[in-house]
């Protein structure tokens, strides 16, 4: 069984392409308080590779992503 | 042991030179074109990087000058030459064009009806965004005199400044990344 995860807040983010869902995801990922998760959903196959590059460069952690489709899940936890 | 002293005091004082030698979390960029697909990679790679938690400073020069004016707004006293460019350089966002396939207006038209449809952000779009996360936008005072803008005619834009080539190559030298456009 899969551990759950709490989430605090959901963004989605489908249909937006590139820079899109990494600006809105800064923006939102300021409305939760630090050790708190944000849940995102985008359908832009750039942020594959771009919300890992994002949260390493900001510091935050991927706990989990979810592939289903054209919609990957990522669970943000704000670290910082 | 005074040695050792002196020693760690002429280190202090290097580490301290270093510190002020290396450059920050910041980019900065020279937007030289007046394309519109190379002007919104410029915004996109802006606000990209404010979103990855840089500093960001933009400095429009040449034709990239233009895309700053205020299709709605009017500059008097212009002589001649001024009035000329004035009219024979776009007047803001709306009257930029593809830097290829252009066909005349109408492949700059497709590309904006399909990046509407594709949900892409248009170049007004990405400016309004731009001015959200706090980019910095300088104009060159060179190219404004130049081609014979008036600052009344530009964009209303809150970080929006004019300047010389000594600013920017002040902000370039502490910016990790320097890029022309």
């Amino acid at each position: 069984m899969n551990e759950e995860i709490n989430v605090d807040k959901v963004m989605d983010l489908k249909g937006l392409p590139c820079p899109m869902p990494i600006l809105k995801v800064t923006k939102g990922i300021k409305e939760i308080e630090i050790g708190q998760v944000i849940e995102v959903l985008s359908t832009d196959p750039g942020s594959i590779n771009d919300f890992p590059s994002w949260a390493r460069t900001r510091g935050h952690e991927i706990l989990k992503t979810d592939q289903n489709g054209e919609v990957t899940k990522f669970y943000i936890k704000r670290l910082v | 042991m005074n040695n050792i002293e002196a020693q760690i005091e002429e280190l202090k004082s290097q580490i301290a030179a270093i510190e002020k030698k290396s450059p920050s979390d910041k980019i900065s960029m020279i937007v030289f074109s007046g394309d519109m697909d190379k002007v919104l990679a410029a915004f996109v790679i802006a606000t990209g990087a404010v979103a990855m938690g840089m500093e960001v400073v933009m400095f429009f020069t040449f034709w990239g000058t233009p895309i700053l004016r205020d299709k709605n707004k009017k500059a008097g006293g212009k002589d001649t030459m001024g009035k000329m460019f004035g009219a024979m350089l776009p007047k803001g966002t709306c009257e930029v064009k593809l830097s290829k396939m252009n066909m005349g207006g109408m492949g700059t038209a497709m590309m904006k009806s399909l990046m509407k449809k594709k949900n892409v952000a248009s170049l007004e779009q990405m400016i309004e965004m731009a001015q959200e996360f706090g980019v910095q936008i300088y104009v060159c005072e060179m190219s404004m005199d130049l081609m014979g803008f008036k600052r009344e005619e530009m964009i209303d834009y809150s970080k929006l400044s004019y300047c010389g080539v000594a600013t920017f190559l002040e902000q370039a030298n502490d910016s990790r990344i320097q890029l022309f456009i």
